[in-house]
């Protein structure tokens, strides 16, 4: 097995280039999955906000044909971390046993819940929607403690896991939790303003300014926080003269929050309806700040102790899977793109697809 | 309880739920697309409203089994780090490819066979329909190919204590896999089978949905009279490959302790209790040489004792003795059933044989409790090794897992689990009880039959669907 620290160079070849190509195929999967299945938890996160249960059926609605499909990516996620880089899959998962857990738990209820809430009445039918919500708010919560706990670095010893139980626990994992949370429930806010009409698309217009502050305000405190954590990550940003090479990156999300600011309004006027670029801006804030996360990241996939190097399966493991990747993902894609085409439009409250 | 102990109770409790509705929904999906060919080949009314029936009961089940699917994949890193750090490089793809080339296919197409009929023609929704049913065959390749990988590994080289592929070819067509393979696929859809003819022939005892049933019934007993028995020589088969590559499996199926005196043969226990400590079993009632004609097909042939090898590499013999002629037994009561309404069919009194129906009905869940059984028999039957021969299911726990966590995550489980598929199946009962709603008279069409019912919440079974008749 590599040494966990291990750091490779391009003049190494293939064992240096698998790995980063293995590290930009899971953060497209895991973008993917965050930008897909964000809109949707974010829907789950909002649904309280609904005005009575017809409203939160027609929130639901929205998603319901392709919330399966967006789910998938995370098990993409998993199930690529494992064949291409095992060791970080065995110590991310086993070190973070407690959030990983309230992740799946979460899960399981905003999941069932599409299919059980529409099978009951009255006090069943509220109490399958709470399980949508809250089951959402858990999921986002510990996905967020998850990226937090991530940042701030596993505690290792001789490659294995050292911090206990409640290792990940920290107000700053914590904190991130709640920012996750915010900005799921954007992004959910965007998809509503491109999918529904009337009264509700009014309503998701209106959460969109408050919960921009809230994201950057967020992403402000992230900012100052981690020079203070005194971890190694995140070092890159804040080290030397890079942080000119990199300030594109915080100025260009300044600048899309700004376009996201300016659309959230509804715009009557406008030659052509603005009612794709709330979501669009919003996808393109978490793109940007998942950018800038992986550039603090590099070359760790699990800091401060495994790189990306030393937590990468063989050539033949990675090899073998990027084959099948490089002809199944466009396909993949193609579909997907199509069964969206199918369901695109307005879906209005009164309409199944059916 | 250590972490151990409680990491195996816990997948062991996690995997048996999860195996339930993916069983279930490849028979359906498969059976969905049958129907959807046959309404489209006919044009018959009855073939849509049977599909449009089945695909609630698929969406309900699809969805409990995605959820409890997304927990079995983080199930190896939360509690198996040492396994995935060891087998990742060889599980990992495996599953990978399963996800890239099943659930993303079956996920893709999901939505417009469950929502898309009135917005796409009536051939590209089949084409839906059959594209979520080959992924859900897809999937079981790939699945299988992993666990059989580690029943009978091969294919790889060790580095060290870590397994690197060396022949792809070789990992996935492993010695145990297309016997294992064809023993799933076969169980699945006789699962499916059993519940189809079973809650046909509840129809039937009730007087209800008479056309629809008759048709139900007659298509499962027909693919019942193949399935059942291609399943016992496939499980046959498979139970001489497992003689071959784990004798000690088998020996345990048997319950076989000591060698005999040569040419004796190898007797088969019809019952007993078998004692781990004791090397024996209490109660025994066993018929000489019956064992030998099975598994060697020969009047004296051996087969390796459990004390062939130390107790530290012995599997727990009681569950694996009892769980095989569990399966066992409901085959071969399915078996009875089928012949039975073949029997009664060439009198011409298959849908008023009362017997037949009650037999249809009582093992309509049979086929899960096989599948169950089996499963158990296989999986108590490889311990103590988690990849066979080379890697120790108490070597491959999490390390630094305190138990507590692990008691935390089983409670949980357990609980959310109860309410969850507790719900799920009463929503499912309810639902079969129901039964088949006709489509509105005079329509011709897919899009037309699928009733555009104003402010129907956008789930597939609505609770118009599984409500009773007179309280509407």
């Amino acid at each position: 097995m590599n040494d966990a620290g291990l750091i490779l160079h391009a003049s190494d070849g293939l064992a240096f280039w698998l790995p980063v190509v293995w590290l930009g195929v899971l953060g497209f999967g895991v973008l993917m999955y965050v930008l897909l299945d964000g809109f949707v938890l974010g829907l789950g996160i909002l649904a309280p906000l609904a005005e009575d249960g017809a409203q939160f059926d027609h929130m639901m609605n929205t998603a319901a044909p392709i919330w399966d499909g967006n789910e998938t990516w995370l098990v993409l996620g998993g199930a690529g971390l494992l064949a291409a880089f095992p060791r970080a899959y065995a110590l991310v998962l086993s070190a973070l046993y407690l959030p990983v857990l309230t992740l799946l738990l979460g899960l399981i209820f905003r999941g069932v819940a599409f299919e059980f809430r529409f099978k009951g009445q009255g006090f069943a039918r509220r109490a399958w929607g709470a399980a949508f919500s809250g089951g959402s708010v858990l999921a986002t919560f510990s996905q967020g403690v998850i990226l937090g706990a991530l940042v701030q670095g596993l505690p290792t010893q001789a490659g294995a896991y050292a911090g206990g139980t409640w290792g990940w626990a920290s107000p700053f994992s914590l904190m991130t939790g709640v920012a996750l949370v915010c900005g799921y429930a954007l992004l959910g806010s965007g998809w509503l303003i491109l999918k529904t009409e009337g009264r509700l698309h009014q309503r998701a217009r209106r959460w969109v300014r408050p919960l921009v502050l809230g994201v950057l305000a967020f992403m402000a405190v992230v900012s100052i926080w981690l020079p203070l954590l005194s971890t190694p990550v995140m070092q890159r940003w804040f080290t030397g003269g890079r942080f000119v090479w990199l300030a594109p990156v915080p100025l260009l999300t300044l600048a899309v929050a700004a376009r996201l600011w300016r659309d959230a309004a509804h715009r009557p006027d406008a030659a052509r309806p603005h009612d794709a670029h709330p979501l669009v801006w919003t996808l393109a804030l978490f793109a940007l700040g998942f950018a800038g996360l992986l550039l603090g990241l590099w070359p760790h996939l699990v800091p401060p102790a495994l790189t990306i190097w030393g937590a990468a399966s063989p050539p033949a493991s990675q090899g073998f899977l990027l084959w099948g990747l490089a002809v199944l993902l466009p396909v993949i894609l193609g579909y997907t793109t199509w069964s969206y085409r199918v369901f695109r439009g307005k879906v209005t409250a009164e309409m199944g697809y059916h | 309880m250590d972490t151990l102990l409680l990491s195996r109770i816990q997948f062991g409790f996690v995997i048996s739920f999860h195996i339930l509705f993916p069983a279930f929904t490849i028979g359906l999906a498969n059976w969905l697309a049958f129907l959807e060919w046959r309404w489209l080949r006919t044009g018959q009314a009855l073939w849509w409203d049977l599909y449009v029936f089945w695909r609630k009961v698929f969406a309900i089940s699809f969805g409990m089994g995605v959820v409890s699917g997304i927990v079995m994949s983080f199930q190896f890193g939360t509690n198996w780090a040492v396994l995935s750090e060891r087998a990742g490089n060889v599980l990992g793809p495996l599953l990978s490819y399963e996800v890239l080339t099943a659930f993303f296919l079956e996920a893709g197409f999901l939505g417009v066979m469950l929502f898309g009929a009135r917005r796409v023609g009536p051939w590209v929704h089949f084409f839906c329909t059959a594209m979520v049913a080959l992924g859900t065959l897809i999937s079981t390749f790939w699945i299988i190919a992993a666990i059989s990988w580690m029943h009978t590994p091969q294919g790889h080289v060790l580095q060290g204590n870590v397994f690197v592929p060396g022949d792809w070819w070789a990992i996935v067509f492993n010695p145990s896999f297309p016997y294992r393979l064809a023993h799933m696929v076969l169980a699945a859809f006789i699962t499916t089978c059993f519940v189809i003819g079973g809650t046909s022939a509840w129809y039937l005892r009730r007087g209800v949905h008479p056309e629809s049933a008759a048709r139900m019934l007659r298509l499962a007993v027909v693919f019942g009279a193949i399935a059942v028995p291609a399943q016992i020589l496939a499980g046959d088969q498979h139970g001489l490959n497992t003689l071959q590559h784990q004798p000690i499996k088998v020996a345990a199926m048997e319950g076989h302790w000591h060698a005999g005196a040569s040419g004796a043969g190898v007797p088969l226990v019809l019952f007993g209790v078998p004692d781990q400590q004791a090397e024996r079993n209490d109660f025994e009632l066993a018929v000489p040489r019956l064992g030998s004609l099975i598994l060697t097909h020969s009047w004296s042939g051996d087969i390796e004792p459990l004390t062939a090898v130390v107790p530290e590499d012995r599997p727990p013999v009681l569950p694996v003795f009892v769980f095989f002629r569990v399966m066992v037994g409901l085959g071969l009561l399915m078996l009875a059933v089928v012949a039975a309404s073949a029997w009664a069919w060439w009198r011409g009194r298959l849908e008023r044989a009362t017997w037949v129906l009650r037999g249809w009905q009582l093992l309509s869940p049979a086929g899960f409790a096989a599948l169950l059984a089996g499963w158990w028999v296989t999986e108590f039957g490889r311990q103590p090794w988690v990849v066979y021969g080379l890697l120790r299911t108490r070597d491959a726990v999490s390390p630094n897992l305190a138990a507590a966590a692990v008691a935390t995550s089983l409670a949980g489980y357990v609980l959310v689990y109860a309410v969850i598929f507790g719900a799920g199946i009463w929503y499912l009962w309810r639902l079969l009880h129901k039964g088949p709603t006709p489509a509105a008279p005079g329509s011709a069409d897919a899009a037309a039959t699928e009733v555009r019912t104003p402010a129907r919440p956008l789930s597939v079974a609505g609770e118009a669907d599984i409500a009773e008749a007179d309280a509407r």
